[in-house]
């Protein structure tokens, strides 16, 4: 009993940290019907650049913390003015053999800026873990669950309640519609990248203290986060939470109670099995409009 | 939608449109296209299938560029505006095939379309700013009036997608009302309607007509074309083979040829 709830919390931190990831892959495929195998990269930028700002500089962590969001949300803008804009012939395809160039690239830079050393940084708040039945959680954890909630809820409330975000999901739903009420298009895919590469490094800068950052631990962040998206329904904010938490404690229960080798095997069965059975995920809806 | 398009005084027109031309690789969709549409009036826009009607709607939309020849749009040349810019002058359009945000609701739909009217910033809409708040319950409002102008302010949340397709038709004409444009481009309103949806459509065209808009109307319901407009283009082929009042078009020669096949030219066999 202590052991499985102990096998949950370690689980609902990790699955926290994917479930924001997988936010990140969610709400840019809700707004611009794109797939950005790079968003790992910019998990990586966000926890290294914590680093840097907070035991390099020596800046207080929740300056930092805000300004590491800033940093790469601009930097994701930037990849977007830079890399996907000018695209001729915006094929999904092309796109996205372009965001795996892109993620090649960010983790050539990473490895040029911060070495081939992981880093660690120490917790938000020196907490002694909270005991609870005999499991321990860790402070840190509680915070990422607390982030999260806060994403989410300021996620939904921005794509339901204000005009902006309406006319995100507008972009998406129907591009032509969307184009003749004038809505600036461009405009709105930048943001969108904005939000969602701000989005990765909040994952990244809040997992920064409990784990070992390097120059490519992205890759594989970023595989668990699209494997959370899509086992939630990828477009839906409420499944990238609840794929990437399932995915989390999955993951913690195979390694419990299986082998630890089995870790990472965990997402990609989980994400098979998805593409089999189900392949709109578990809250996406049936009809998926292409156009 | 008070305080919107201000009636033009005198006969300047609101859109004239000189000597446009636009060819898909051998073939000219618009050939020399000159005409200018009156301000609050409504002009038919006819021609058999394949004679550019849509072509042009998305030339003067900036949704395709013309090779050659210029649009100016209450004055100003807006040959170099992209769409959302000619959208926030003015020109808003419908599509023959509907094109909403089906998953979105019917209210939804029509705050979109307010988008270009409101001046609140990301970061304000995000910080729920009171002159925000304020805004979008304003927009609110004036979304529940166009539905109420078009007769959907009963199904304000339902979701668009759901909709009989005549009343997609109408909130479509909504949402391009939501902009306040001053021309309005409809294309193939009536396409799909039955009788009785057809004669409110009439009727809602003329009161837009009535605030001031100015209408272009791509139609193949000739009964309704004739009825409502006031002015008539003729395109057959990408040229502009008629202009007038219904009347004299209804009774020009070329206009029949193109409708009804040419007319056999006496020629010596």
């Amino acid at each position: 009993m202590q052991e499985l709830l102990q096998y949950l919390f370690s689980g609902m931190t990790n699955g926290a940290v994917y479930a924001v990831i997988a936010l990140g892959f969610s709400m840019l495929y809700n707004s611009t019907d794109l797939i950005n195998f790079a968003h790992g990269e910019f998990v990586m930028l966000g926890a290294l650049c914590m680093v840097s700002l907070t035991a390099g500089a020596g800046i207080a962590l929740v300056p930092a913390f805000f300004v590491t969001v800033a940093v790469v949300a601009a930097a994701g803008m930037l990849f977007e003015r830079l890399a996907i804009r000018p695209v001729r012939n915006p094929q999904p395809v092309v796109l996205i053999i372009i965001t795996v160039g892109a993620s090649i690239f960010l983790r050539g830079t990473g490895m040029l800026i911060w070495g081939k050393d992981a880093h660690s940084i120490p917790p938000f708040l020196d907490i002694a873990p909270i005991d609870i039945a005999g499991a321990r959680l860790l402070a840190q954890s509680v915070w990422i669950l607390v982030i999260v909630t806060a994403l989410t809820a300021g996620l939904h409330l921005f794509y339901k309640k204000t005009l902006t975000g309406k006319a995100m999901t507008a972009c998406a739903v129907n591009k032509k519609g969307a184009w003749i009420v004038g809505i600036p298009f461009k405009w709105m895919v930048l943001l969108a990248f904005g939000l969602s590469t701000g989005l990765g490094a909040v994952a990244g800068a809040s997992i920064a203290p409990i784990t070992m950052s390097s120059y490519d631990m992205g890759t594989i962040l970023g595989l668990k986060g699209f494997c959370g998206a899509m086992l939630g329904g990828l477009g839906s904010l409420w499944g990238a939470i609840l794929g990437g938490f399932l995915l989390g404690i999955l993951e913690a229960m195979g390694v419990g109670f299986v082998s630890s080798g089995f870790k990472d095997a965990t997402a990609f069965l989980l994400l098979l099995l998805v593409l089999y059975v189900r392949p709109q995920g578990i809250l996406g809806t049936a009809e998926v409009k292409r156009f | 939608m008070n305080g919107t398009a201000k009636p033009m005084t005198g006969s300047d027109p609101i859109l004239e449109i000189r000597d446009v031309n636009k060819a898909f690789g051998g073939v000219q969709a618009l050939d020399r296209i000159g005409f200018n549409l009156e301000n609050a009036s409504i002009t038919g826009l006819i021609g058999p299938n394949g004679a550019g009607k849509t072509t042009l709607f998305n030339v003067i939309t900036g949704m395709l560029a013309p090779d050659t020849g210029d649009i100016r749009f209450a004055g100003r040349s807006i040959e170099k505006l992209e769409v959302h810019q000619r959208v926030a002058l003015g020109i808003a359009r419908t599509f023959q095939n509907v094109e909403l945000f089906e998953s979105m609701t019917v209210l939804d739909n029509i705050l979109v379309g307010l988008f270009t009217r409101t001046r609140a910033g990301m970061i304000a809409s995000m910080l729920r700013l009171p002159r925000t708040r304020k805004e979008e319950t304003l927009a609110r409002d004036q979304a529940m009036e166009l539905l109420n102008f078009v007769g959907l302010q009963d199904y304000a949340h339902r979701k668009s997608g759901d909709l009989p397709f005549g009343w997609q038709r109408m909130l479509e004409v909504a949402r391009a009302m939501a902009a306040q444009p001053r021309l309005l481009l409809l294309d193939e309103p009536a396409a799909g309607l039955n009788m009785a949806e057809t004669g409110h459509l009439g009727e809602l065209i003329k009161e837009i007509r009535s605030r001031g808009i100015t209408i272009l109307l791509v139609e193949h319901d000739m009964s309704l074309t004739m009825s409502i407009s006031d002015h008539i283009v003729v395109l057959d082929q990408g040229g502009k083979i008629a202009e007038g009042p219904p009347r004299a078009v209804q009774a020009d020669e070329a206009v029949m040829a193109a409708y009804l096949g040419k007319k056999a030219t006496p020629t010596k066999d």
